[in-house]
């Protein structure tokens, strides 16, 4: 037998080799990335130019410099869809078997698609920043505040990943990922103060926006980045007030709720 | 438990949603044979091969794969067994030599050795120059060899190809049985699916016909057809008219009721002796001044077998696709 194991297996070693082939499959479907790459940048042009004219921002400040906060949010809170339809192709293409009659853990394959997401993730972050650069945007603020805000964004990202393998192990079909991601996310990411402040919306869609975690990313970017719309005057609703904190408690909280789920959810749908 | 069998399988039980998958069957494959599971769609054949490479677990009943038990030791399983499922499960958005890499990395050879495994596997399947290419673009004949190149790479002692040339046009599945009669000379243990009487009768030692997840014949492929009947006397009336004298002179000349397709205008039966059948069979037709459109004899197809063991044709309804939920060869 000259095929015979050679290295001692680990669960990092077989998370990293599944984490290169999504690395490779996100190059090789540039169709895919467009969502993490061009829709990103598309809409920062949109809004900055077309739309941002309109728009005034409460308490003074450039509508650009108010926007990038919201359409990091919108792109992170989005990135659930990457990993949901990555995994739910691979439930339908027999990937998943292949990969369970491996002697791998099991648990290495979902942390494999969350590795490769969490990368794909970072994309967009880099391309919203120079674009928004580019069109006038600008970070007022200490290293250390910088520094946060890029790391919040990150681990909301990391949370929204187990969003995804939830939705991917829920979910039977890739088009039916794609209807929810239509029809759930894409609405959530608008009912919020991603584009305009919440004190513009009507009082129910009001209240929805002040709670939804998108603002409060969004809010929290803004106030790091020193950017106008950052942290609410007293008397605005809690989450307003309090964005990093409120941010914080939701990325950890779905971490703690979605992540046993998912991976419960996962091996339900590959278990029969 | 030392054992000289690859395989050893024992009462295994398997319900997906009320319908019994699997029902009790038992199945023993010796070190170094070839075993074929014969049967129509929704016989239970996927389901047995998932519960033998650990995918799925069986309600009830035990299975020994490699000397390893597939429930308490599923580890030990996968490391010996090589599984190329029905759809050919290689990655479209990797190359072939990516995708074997993969694997062997999987296994745990090293990424060095896995390389180079892959190399020396795809000049085996003759994918040599398609190895760069990514394997979306790769013919279904290509896509299985690669496949089947994937469950080799770690030299496993088992085994499992799920229906390996469905789908595949009669070229490509002539080259593909060419490839699996090499692996047979390796001696490796080999446990296939199969909804043709002729590719089990060519790649296998040992047939075993299942129906309803229960086994309902089994041997090698010359015991079988004998139980099968052998040549089939197959005659095709010019005149649908003429279709009850027929029915009637095959029927005494084969000793048994033969089958009558009035769609075809044809009578079919198994037969002992083929020509002395053929040769009095043509005289009685001759006597009676019947005109045939054809008069032959066949090999029995796996409809033949299944009417022959179970007195009845492959299930309608299990041959019918089912919704995903419901069938086994969809999970």
């Amino acid at each position: 037998m000259s095929a015979q194991a050679q290295t001692r297996p680990t669960f990092a070693g077989d998370t990293w080799v599944i984490a290169r082939r999504g690395l490779r499959h996100m190059r090789r479907q540039p169709e895919a990335l467009s969502d993490a790459t061009i829709q990103p940048v598309m809409f920062v042009l949109l809004f900055a130019f077309v739309f941002g004219g309109a728009i005034s921002v409460p308490g003074g400040g450039r509508y650009k410099e108010f926007l990038m906060g919201g359409i990091f949010a919108q792109t992170i809170v989005f990135g659930a869809f990457g990993v949901a339809l990555a995994l739910s192709h691979d439930r339908n293409n027999g990937a998943i078997d292949r990969f369970h009659s491996l002697p791998i853990a099991r648990s290495s394959v979902l942390a494999g698609h969350a590795v490769a997401n969490l990368i794909r993730a970072l994309l967009p972050i880099v391309f919203m920043s120079i674009t928004g650069f580019v069109v006038g945007w600008r970070i007022h603020a200490g290293v250390l505040d910088i520094l946060a805000g890029y790391g919040l964004m990150i681990a909301f990202s990391f949370a929204m990943i187990w969003i995804g393998v939830l939705l991917g192990s829920l979910v039977a079909t890739p088009e039916g990922v794609q209807g929810i991601a239509f029809i759930v996310i894409f609405p959530i990411t608008f009912i919020a103060s991603t584009f305009v402040p919440t004190s513009t919306l009507p009082s129910v869609l009001k209240t929805i926006a002040e709670w939804n975690p998108t603002s409060s990313l969004a809010n929290a970017l803004r106030h790091l980045f020193g950017n106008p719309g950052g942290i609410a005057p007293p008397g605005a609703a809690w989450p307003l007030a309090h964005p990093i904190a409120y941010t914080l408690i939701w990325a950890a909280a779905i971490v703690l709720v979605c992540a046993p789920l998912a991976v419960a959810q996962y091996q339900r749908s590959i278990r029969s | 438990m030392p054992t000289t069998n690859a395989i050893e399988a024992r009462g295994l039980v398997k319900t997906y949603d009320g319908k019994r998958a699997l029902d009790h069957l038992d199945l023993d494959v010796a070190r170094g044979a070839v075993c074929a599971l014969l049967g129509p769609n929704g016989a239970g054949k996927t389901t047995a091969v998932r519960i033998l490479t650990t995918l799925t677990a069986p309600d009830a009943g035990t299975a020994l794969v490699a000397g390893a038990d597939t429930a308490s030791d599923p580890m030990a399983v996968r490391r010996s067994i090589g599984l190329a499922a029905q759809d050919a499960t290689v990655d479209g958005l990797l190359t072939g030599h990516e995708n074997l890499t993969m694997i062997g990395e999987l296994h745990h050879l090293g990424r060095k050795r896995a390389r180079a495994r892959a190399t020396e596997l795809l000049e085996q399947f003759a994918l040599t120059d398609a190895g760069g290419r990514l394997a979306r673009g790769y013919s279904g004949g290509m896509r299985r060899r690669l496949d089947l190149a994937a469950t080799l790479v770690a030299e496993p002692e088992v085994l499992f190809l799920d229906e390996p040339t469905t789908g595949l046009d009669p070229r490509a599945r002539n080259d593909l049985w060419d490839v699996l009669d090499r692996l047979v000379e390796g001696g490796a243990t080999i446990l296939l699916t199969t909804q043709y009487l002729d590719e089990a009768d060519r790649l296998a030692d040992d047939i075993v016909v299942v129906d309803h997840g229960r086994i309902i014949a089994r041997g090698d492929s010359r015991s079988l057809k004998r139980q099968v009947g052998g040549d089939q006397l197959h005659v095709v009336c010019a005149d649908g008219r003429d279709l009850d004298a027929v029915t009637e002179m095959v029927a005494r000349i084969a000793g048994v009721a033969p089958s009558v397709d009035p769609a075809g205008r044809s009578v079919t039966a198994p037969v002992e002796g083929g020509v002395e059948a053929i040769g009095a069979l043509a005289d009685a037709l001759t006597e009676a001044e019947i005109a045939v459109e054809d008069l032959g004899l066949r090999q029995p197809t796996l409809d033949d077998a299944f009417l022959t063991l179970t007195g009845a044709p492959p299930d309608e309804e299990a041959r019918a696709p089912v919704p995903a939920s419901a069938s086994e060869e969809q999970r």
